[in-house]
């Protein structure tokens, strides 16, 4: 099993078309752009999501209380409701669904739960027929990828490319790369799966407890058309998901659209509390490493995440590198402090792809502590994660060397004169990261303390 | 009031004008202020890498010399924040620590400087600085504006201040960052420059030396025109000059 | 007995929970519900919303408007299916068993139950559709909506409507749309076309 590339090494690949990382961060900045307008417009922005936060903490807190309250409502009102711990009861609970249904094709439409468990990769493996009806998510699995951005999962395709994909999956015209053209090609495509599907499968975006109904939020339709034609809805939520009241979805909705693409809503907000007459209506409840993390003390506010990926479109590394350098389902900030608690050797480098800038918690809906996530994940990793012995020595002898007046001075003056002595190319090497597109800062006569000594002290 | 200057450990070996710049603000202003010889390094570039036990030595030894001080102040936001979260706990008989920026507008509360800089300057919005100590809102808060950093610059003669395409995007130095992950590192640099010099900036400033030797070392190796100054030489009314003329 | 399955997700469930109590923080206290008030040019604000949003929103009219308006726009070949009374379309929805049946319906004529200004959000319960694909199945949309069911913003929306007394329902702004190619909007993605709201007295 091949390792997982490292942060660093993917994000070097990415970084070498230049125009392409360029492209890429020009893409997603003018995202976050339009969210600062939409914010903008909204005076109490700020109260706002100090609202959310806190509702989103109390969730944390009372999570038992309020899925057993969820899961009474759903019962009640005909929802089929089923627990998976992990991926893969989830996914086979979704199998036991389809075998019960006789049914070989099914519409999906998007769930960054579904990814996380490898939805598609399983069934697909069975012989089952999904088709992602996400305009997005169905471009990328024409051309065998995952999303690199939760809410824009072909951000990192040109139209030109798409046209490609369409035109050897579609039949569209050879070399156009027109967006409505395109778009007009997949609705007459994607149409006729959902008119014949008998299963459909949905996310969810929120599931109220008071009232044992959920929220899906879409600007295509794809949810919808998929579910009010089938026989079937299933629809996967993980366990943090909740809101405790139908009224705190006035905040969320609010914060939600705005957060990831500046709009003020998305086109369809569905709410679904029972089943079309004849019909059904699961809700999978998926744990999957979910409860582990909210025993973290320091990490568990990542579960308020209600995916809107605003702190991917800020991130200035995300922007340049790509989702697919985190090599994780959730990428960008977020996905860097909730993957390592599901697998801490495999996603080791992620809280390391940061300078903690702080941007990602200002743009946080609900008010993740991000970057102070990413630095306490760091201090874990060292202790707990994969070695690196040269690293640690040279920082144990760098604190060490800090610790001791005398020897930082001696250091100090040491590494002064040998830099202004030596040669360029010995200095210029290999070795020196930093020199490999960047010069070392010049050698300066004295340093302060020599002056301060001369100039000040008495 | 007692002050002890801190000044980052790479300011101390490489670019002793932004320590002397900062230090002659603080005496022309009147300050009783001291630098304590025996001071080293924060610790952050330690605890930042994740070895946050690896700079408790240099934590002690900071809380040490500056045990008898009223006031710490530091030409450094990254450095001023790490002392705050992990050097300091907030105690009443602890120094209070300060950027220096923050120090002249909100202790100092400066109304005027005798600073003559007739240049095109851009400002780095160092991120520690920004949205760690408050020194300006950042653009993707929502609220009422205000940059303690250019209200200070403003008070310079002749100075233009350039507006930005992206106000504060970060440099992408970020300690070892800057060679662990050194492609995105330069990348984001090397952006952060373009937005400067398309804006005709002649002189980039910022709060944190950090940040601008990163940018210095990008610009001097492409040998470009732009200039990088810490706020304090600015403020100090220096020209701008190559490192060390 | 049990079965098998039954059994397995019991016991999930109880591992779930039981480690949710284990892990979980103390408790904190969930916060009232705030209030914002909101300006009160309703109409222009709705107008300026929906706008954005790739629809448009035409007022000062009745519902001869609205006939007008599908005389004008749509052909006779064209299936057109009114849920509001006054205005005759030339598809029976009584017929319809098979939401599949709606498949070529050109446009639905709506009424909305609510209008948020803040969003051009239209509260659409399943009683105001009757067969839940119908909003999305249609070509087209036009949507009737009585000025004084406008509100300002969200927080007012989930005071006045009751979420869970229908089986279903739909917040509706606009006309469906996607930017997922190249970030380029094009409006009409999987569900109609276009979407145009008659605000009346």
């Amino acid at each position: 099993m091949k390792a997982t590339p490292t942060h660093a090494a993917a994000a070097e690949e990415f970084l070498k078309d230049e125009e392409r990382s360029h492209w890429h961060d020009d893409t997603l900045w003018h995202v976050r752009s339009k969210r600062d307008v939409a914010a903008q417009k909204i005076p109490e922005w700020e109260q706002l999501r100090t609202n959310a936060s806190q509702v989103k903490d109390h969730v944390l807190s009372n999570m038992d209380k309020l899925l057993l309250q969820f899961e009474k409502n759903a019962t009640e009102n005909g929802i089929e409701v089923l627990w998976a711990k992990d991926a893969e009861e989830h996914n086979q609970h979704i199998l036991r669904i389809l075998e019960e249904y006789q049914v070989k094709n099914l519409v999906k439409s998007k769930s960054i739960l579904t990814e996380e468990c490898g939805l598609n990769h399983f069934l697909e493996d069975k012989g089952y027929d999904v088709v992602d009806t996400d305009l997005g998510e169905r471009i990328i699995q024409f051309n065998k990828q995952v999303p690199s951005h939760i809410v824009m999962p072909a951000i990192h395709l040109k139209k030109k490319e798409i046209g490609d994909i369409f035109h050897k999956h579609l039949g569209t015209d050879e070399g156009a790369d027109d967006p409505a053209y395109l778009t007009e090609a997949a609705r007459q495509h994607l149409r006729q799966k959902f008119i014949q599907a008998r299963v459909a499968i949905t996310g969810v975006n929120f599931g109220i407890a008071e009232t044992g109904g959920f929220v899906v939020c879409t600007n295509e339709g794809n949810a919808d058309m998929g579910t009010h034609l089938a026989d079937v809805h299933i629809a996967c939520m993980g366990i943090e998901k909740l809101v405790p009241r139908a009224a705190d979805l006035g905040v969320f909705l609010r914060l939600l659209a705005r957060s990831a693409t500046g709009q003020s809503i998305t086109n369809y907000t569905s709410h679904f509390h029972r089943p079309r007459e004849g019909k059904k209506l699961y809700l999978i409840l998926v744990d999957n490493g979910r409860t582990d993390q909210l025993g973290r003390e320091d990490f568990r506010n990542s579960l308020k995440c209600i995916r809107c990926g605003a702190c991917m479109n800020t991130c200035p590394i995300y922007r340049r590198s790509s989702g697919f350098s985190y090599n994780s389902t959730v990428p960008g900030p977020i996905g860097s402090i909730l993957s390592p608690g599901m697998d801490l050797k495999k996603h080791s480098t992620l809280p390391f792809a940061s300078t903690l800038c702080g941007s990602c918690t200002d743009v946080c809906p609900v008010k993740i502590n991000i970057h102070e996530q990413l630095y306490k994940w760091r201090q874990v990793i060292t202790k707990e994660g994969p070695s690196q012995p040269s690293k640690k020595w040279a920082m144990r002898f760098g604190g060490n060397v800090m610790s001791k007046p005398k020897l930082f001075d001696l250091m100090g003056n040491l590494a002064r004169k040998s830099l202004s002595i030596s040669p360029r190319g010995f200095v210029y090497n290999s070795f020196n990261a930093w020199g490999k597109h960047r010069e070392l800062p010049e050698v300066p006569k004295e340093s302060f303390k020599e002056w301060y000594r001369k100039n000040r002290k008495q | 009031m007692k002050v002890g200057l801190f000044i980052p450990c790479y300011v101390e070996l490489f670019y002793p004008q932004v320590a002397i710049a900062s230090l002659e603000l603080l005496e022309s202003a009147g300050v009783d202020v001291d630098y304590p010889l025996k001071q080293t390094c924060c610790g952050q570039p330690m605890a930042n890498s994740g070895y946050q036990n690896y700079g408790e030595g240099s934590a002690a030894l900071f809380r040490k010399n500056f045990s008898e001080f009223d006031y710490v102040v530091c030409p450094s936001g990254s450095c001023t924040l790490h002392a705050k979260d992990h050097i300091y706990s907030g105690e009443e008989n602890e120094p209070k620590i300060y950027e220096l920026c923050e120090f002249l507008t909100d202790v100092l509360k400066i109304k005027e400087l005798k600073a003559d800089f007739p240049f095109k300057v851009g400002i780095h919005a160092s991120c520690h600085g920004l949205r760690g100590l408050h020194l300006a809102k950042p653009s993707e808060l929502m609220g009422a504006d205000f940059n303690k950093p250019k209200q200070l610059l403003e008070m310079v003669k002749g100075i233009e201040l350039i507006e930005l395409t992206r106000k504060d995007e970060c440099c992408g130095f970020g300690g070892t960052f800057a060679v662990l992950e050194e492609a995105v590192s330069v990348g984001m640099g090397k952006d952060r420059i373009k937005d400067h010099e398309e804006h005709g900036v002649q002189v980039i400033t910022g709060a944190d030396m950090s940040c601008l030797m990163h940018l210095e070392g990008i610009i001097r190796r492409d040998k470009s025109s732009v200039k990088v100054m810490h706020i304090a030489e600015i403020l100090n009314a220096r020209v701008p000059k190559t490192q060390n003329q | 007995m049990v079965p098998k399955k039954q059994e397995a997700m019991n016991s999930s469930k109880e591992a779930i929970i039981a480690a949710i109590k284990k892990n979980k923080p103390d408790l904190l206290p969930l916060p009232e519900h705030p209030e914002f008030p909101y300006g009160d040019n309703l109409i222009e604000q709705f107008q300026a919303s929906i706008k954005l949003n790739g629809g448009a929103a035409r007022t000062g009219e009745g519902k001869m408007a609205i006939q007008s308006y599908l005389k004008e726009n749509f052909t006779p070949d064209n299936q057109v299916l009114s849920l509001v009374e006054g205005i005759t379309g030339n598809f029976d929805i009584k017929n319809v068993q098979d939401p599949h049946e709606l498949e070529h319906i050109e446009v639905a004529v709506l009424e909305g139950d609510w209008g948020v200004v803040e969003n051009a959000a239209i509260w659409l319960p399943e009683e105001k559709i009757v067969h839940r694909a119908l909003p999305f199945i249609a070509q087209h949309l036009i949507v009737l909506l009585k000025i004084d069911r406008l509100l300002g913003n969200m927080h007012e929306v989930y005071q006045k409507i009751n979420v869970a007394g229908p089986g279903y329902g739909v917040f509706v702004a606009g006309p469906s749309k996607t930017a997922d190619i190249e970030q380029s909007l094009i409006i009409g993605a999987h569900g109609p076309r276009s979407m145009v709201v008659f605000l009346m007295e």
